[in-house]
């Protein structure tokens, strides 16, 4: 089996696919890559299957030692590539020798690199994904981030891989601001904050705490006053507990009324804190490329725009799909 | 018949975003509030829906994950009222089949002994440990008189979550001899594996080591979730409580503590299970009664 040796592990890098499914009821969350869209597409360049596993890099990306011939692409946050030292394009297939380094460099704007391979990281599946779920130690290359070092396994590529110089227009790459739009569907136990804190949450321009990781990212910027209420029973008696529930993955928390949490893809599947809507989904691929002390702020949408919002996530991969095809 | 239905209210639905729509059937907690998300729930595992991912039946309320390319969760919430019409209206003579388990639990233990001692500044009363606090504020005279209380009547699984295989655990006596405490003013950053705790009205067994918010009062030899799934009653599922398990707390010493220890690493243990049968109309209309019986099923 052909390995890839990890030279330098960079900052926190993970195998990651699309995502565990099928586990949220014995409490496992789905894990897989924060920023899906740039997973895929990065897949599209590389000739991979959709859902192949690839390395999900957090800050500053990793440096790898190929020993064979392969495809690579780097998407999702914007950062400076080197082959052999030499700069290299991301968002472009690279066709890599064996003995040749890639090096992905500390990122410039955004937060998580993907580095696609063809053939996929070939780690084991478990429970149906290579995700890397670190809380447990399951999945991905022995339930952990990479380390320097270690030998990664790869699959075998597809017959048809896109040529070298396969690119994705700029259009079809996603925006990095310093300031994320987030959408978020109110709801869940949002009753039990004021109209007033409600209100102040949606107009508050939040700061990312360093505390912002895939299990979920605390947020600071303002306080939120629950409506008073003596307790249900089996809730506790702190204002901020319910009685424990199912949290989705992307809702949102205020523990003491002035950290709200947003949940992600390793977080915790339930608790006794009351939630007060939920990020959509597509926009966790936003959320994935926001950076401690970048700033989020949240805008109110219904239920159908989140699904439109999807569709039209949807429509941009199969335009990336053909960009890739006609190359 | 119907007289368990109507203490509760009609079901409150919420989109959690695209991915998931979430239920609550009740804002505080009853044991007809979990039986009615139990019922939902089966009932919508039966209809094998195409995009439903995860049923997640829950304390009081219920979580559903959704793939939102395939069924549309406006879709769902209307199928889900219907079964909240159908299903969801329950007969207290319908038995629940289900079995009862033995899980031995170290009260006072040294391991959370250790960490609870760690972690006073996050606590509701710094001067006094987990256990002396929760017998204080529930009325018992000591916390002998508390652990007796909790290993008296055995708890229902009425969620799993939080981490992989974290039984959330609901005791079924009627609510005035319920315990409850509030969780940690700030949660803990660590938590032994297997340590036995409470808050709200739940009782846990923490699968992993981690942060956690419940009061510590003692750890439990067996694991209640096995990755290597090295222990046969872990041969089919990597966590071992299912939803409306019913699980009975036993209180054990040291030696026996030790003991199971031993077995578990050998890879011989194995939990004292029974097939029983749980009809909601007798343990709501006499719970001493059918815990009696519940406990002469598992010990015969």
């Amino acid at each position: 089996m052909n390995t890839l040796n990890v030279r330098k592990s960079g900052l926190s890098t993970t195998v990651q696919d699309s995502g565990r499914d099928g586990q949220y009821a014995i409490g496992m969350p789905p894990s897989g890559a924060m920023d899906q869209y740039s997973l895929a597409v990065g897949n599209m360049l590389v000739g991979n299957p959709d859902g192949a596993a690839a390395l999900e890099a957090t800050y500053i990306g990793p440096e790898l030692e190929f020993t064979d011939s392969r495809s690579v692409a780097v998407t999702g946050a914007d950062v400076g590539v080197t082959v052999n030292d030499e700069p290299a394009q991301t968002w472009q297939t690279l066709r890599l020798s064996a003995g040749d380094v890639l090096a992905v460099q500390q990122v410039r704007a955004g937060a998580r690199p993907y580095i696609a391979i063809s053939g996929g990281v070939d780690v084991p599946l478990y429970l149906g994904s290579r995700s890397t779920y670190m809380l447990t130690g399951i999945g991905g290359f022995e339930g952990r981030a990479l380390a320097d070092g270690d030998r990664v396994p790869l699959g075998a590529p597809e017959s048809a891989v896109p040529p070298a110089g396969t690119e994705v227009p700029a259009e079809l790459r996603p925006e990095l601001p310093d300031s994320t739009v987030l959408r978020l569907v109110v709801g869940l136990c949002a009753y039990r904050l004021t109209e007033r804190a409600l209100e102040s949450f949606l107009d508050t321009e939040w700061k990312v705490t360093k505390d912002a990781d895939r299990v979920g990212y605390r947020l600071r910027g303002g306080s939120l006053e629950f409506v008073e209420r003596e307790q249900p029973f089996g809730a506790g008696s702190d204002q901020a507990n319910v009685v424990d529930l199912g949290y989705p993955v992307g809702s949102v928390q205020v523990p003491g009324g002035d950290e709200p949490i947003v949940l992600l893809n390793d977080a915790v599947t339930g608790g006794g804190y009351a939630t007060i809507g939920t990020v959509i989904s597509v926009d966790r691929d936003r959320m994935a490329q926001a950076r401690t002390g970048g700033s989020v702020h949240f805008e109110q949408v219904e239920i159908n725009a989140a699904v439109v919002a999807r569709q039209e996530r949807r429509a941009r991969l199969e335009k990336a799909r053909a960009a890739v095809a006609t190359a | 018949m119907t007289a368990m239905e109507l203490q509760l209210p009609p079901a409150r639905y919420e989109f959690g975003g695209d991915e998931f729509v979430f239920v609550e059937i009740d804002r505080e907690m009853s044991l007809q509030a979990n039986l009615k998300a139990m019922a939902i729930t089966g009932a919508l595992r039966r209809e094998n829906i195409d995009g439903v991912i995860d049923i997640c039946p829950s304390n009081a309320s219920y979580l559903v994950r959704l793939d939102p390319d395939r069924l549309h969760p406006a879709d769902l919430v209307e199928e889900l009222r219907r079964l909240e019409r159908t299903a969801g209206v329950l007969d207290n003579d319908d038995a629940v089949q289900t079995r009862i388990v033995d899980v031995p639990v170290l009260f006072d233990d040294p391991w959370t002994r250790e960490t609870l001692m760690r972690f006073r500044d996050r606590h509701q009363d710094p001067e006094v440990t987990d256990l002396e606090y929760g017998a204080r504020i529930n009325g018992f005279p000591d916390v002998g008189s508390m652990i007796e209380s909790i290993t008296a009547a055995p708890f229902l699984v009425t969620m799993l979550g939080f981490v992989p295989g974290l039984p959330f655990c609901y005791q079924m006596v009627p609510r005035e001899r319920q315990i409850e405490v509030p969780k940690y003013v700030r949660p803990r950053t660590d938590t032994p594996e297997r340590a036995f705790g409470y808050g709200g009205a739940f009782a846990v067994v923490y699968p992993v080591r981690g942060a956690g918010g419940y009061q510590l009062f003692g750890i439990a030899p067996a694991p209640v979730f096995d990755l290597a799934q090295r222990l046969p009653d872990f041969a089919d599922d990597i966590a071992f409580p299912r939803p409306s398990d019913i699980l009975r707390y036993r209180a054990i010493d040291r030696d026996e503590y030790e003991r199971t220890r031993e077995e578990v690493e050998a890879g011989r243990f194995r939990y004292r299970i029974r097939e029983a049968e749980l009809v909601p109309g007798e343990l709501l209309a006499d719970p001493d009664a059918v815990n009696a019986r519940l406990l002469e099923v598992l010990y015969r």
